[in-house]
């Protein structure tokens, strides 16, 4: 075994495993709980948390250099962000007319 | 191995290289960057794709309130959350698949390649079971779509719309279907790569295949942990 080669990441990756998991089980539990106007907000903050340790971690996102990756990366978000922010601002005008 | 050596011992061989390295890349780490970078900009065209679906489940929701709410309701959210955990185990099974590779462990290896198509086939499994719960209540937009006397959350004196409810369902089986053919597509990939696997074609410098395919199979979880909230998770509370 080249167990000199690479620090062993299986640590991280069980800890990670575990960390979603939990969220799973977190916003499962919350959604039965009457947070008002929060509800949406919360479950939307733990699903993110849960994408960026998959992407971070199992994806290896955290640590890659590559500036084309991160252009990728940065685009596909600020296009998904536009797409959005473009839709919602149509949305929510629509009462103006 | 210091960076020198290795430098040293490459121009000295310098016609000795892994034969995975085809001759239009200078080096491994090139062709290994160069197939990533194509998977992440597919990977970058399925985030608009499934993006889209996403917006206009957001917009119907917010027009809709109410009646997304009463027929999210009426879908299992227990079968959902074990498939959600299903899922997270299976992106656990594919880095320790990749860590088998990187550390020559063959059983490792072969051992989580396995147990992550065991898992997405279980993943389809619930979801044939949720499907079929869904058909027999009549919750599957079309002629037979039947969604009476549900009422609100929150506003038990009020009904559902049932033609709101069917654009719910209709975004449901859409995003969930898409979602599950794209496992299907997974299970395909990870099938070769599986045999490749088991024909012994990775190895501690060379498992690119094994990294790209892994990419696809996390992103597709990525997916689901936003479904899974979205689509079964809203206006649970009592």
């Amino acid at each position: 075994m080249s167990d000199h080669a690479k620090s062993s990441p299986v640590k991280s990756y069980f800890g990670v495993w575990i960390a979603l998991l939990v969220g799973t089980y977190l916003t499962y539990a919350v959604a039965k709980l009457d947070l008002g106007p929060y509800n949406a907000a919360v479950a939307l903050i733990i699903a993110t948390t849960k994408a960026l340790l998959v992407a971070l971690f199992f994806m290896h996102l955290k640590g890659a250099s590559e500036r084309l990756l991160k252009l990728v990366v940065i685009s596909t978000l600020f296009f998904l962000f536009i797409l959005m922010a473009l839709s919602m601002a149509d949305y929510a005008t629509r009462w103006y007319t | 191995m210091s960076d020198s050596q290795a430098a040293a011992q490459t121009s000295v061989h310098e016609d000795l290289h892994s034969p995975a390295l085809l001759h239009h890349f200078a080096t491994e780490e090139q062709q290994r960057n160069a197939s990533n970078f194509g998977m992440w900009i597919f990977l970058g065209t399925e985030v608009m794709f499934f993006g889209g679906l996403f917006v206009s489940y957001l917009i119907y929701r917010l027009w809709y309130f109410g009646d997304f709410g009463a027929a999210s309701k009426s879908i299992d959210a227990t079968l959902g959350a074990t498939n959600t955990a299903v899922l997270i185990c299976s992106s656990l099974t594919v880095v320790l698949a990749i860590w088998g590779a990187q550390i020559a462990s063959r059983k490792l290896m072969i051992g989580s390649l396995i147990l992550t198509m065991l898992f997405g086939l279980a993943f389809l499994g619930i979801k044939g079971k949720e499907y079929k719960d869904k058909f027999e209540e009549h919750h599957v937009p079309g002629a037979s779509f039947s969604f009476e006397n549900v009422p609100i959350p929150g506003h038990p004196d009020q009904y559902a719309n049932p033609r709101h409810a069917q654009i719910f369902f209709a975004l449901y089986f859409i995003m969930t279907g898409l979602h599950a053919l794209h496992m299907i597509v997974g299970l395909g990939i990870f099938t070769w790569l599986l045999v490749m696997a088991w024909k012994g074609r990775f190895t501690p410098e060379y498992h690119t295949p094994l990294e790209v395919g892994g990419l696809y199979w996390h992103f597709v979880d990525i997916v689901w942990i936003y479904l899974f909230p979205l689509l079964y998770l809203i206006d649970r509370h009592p």
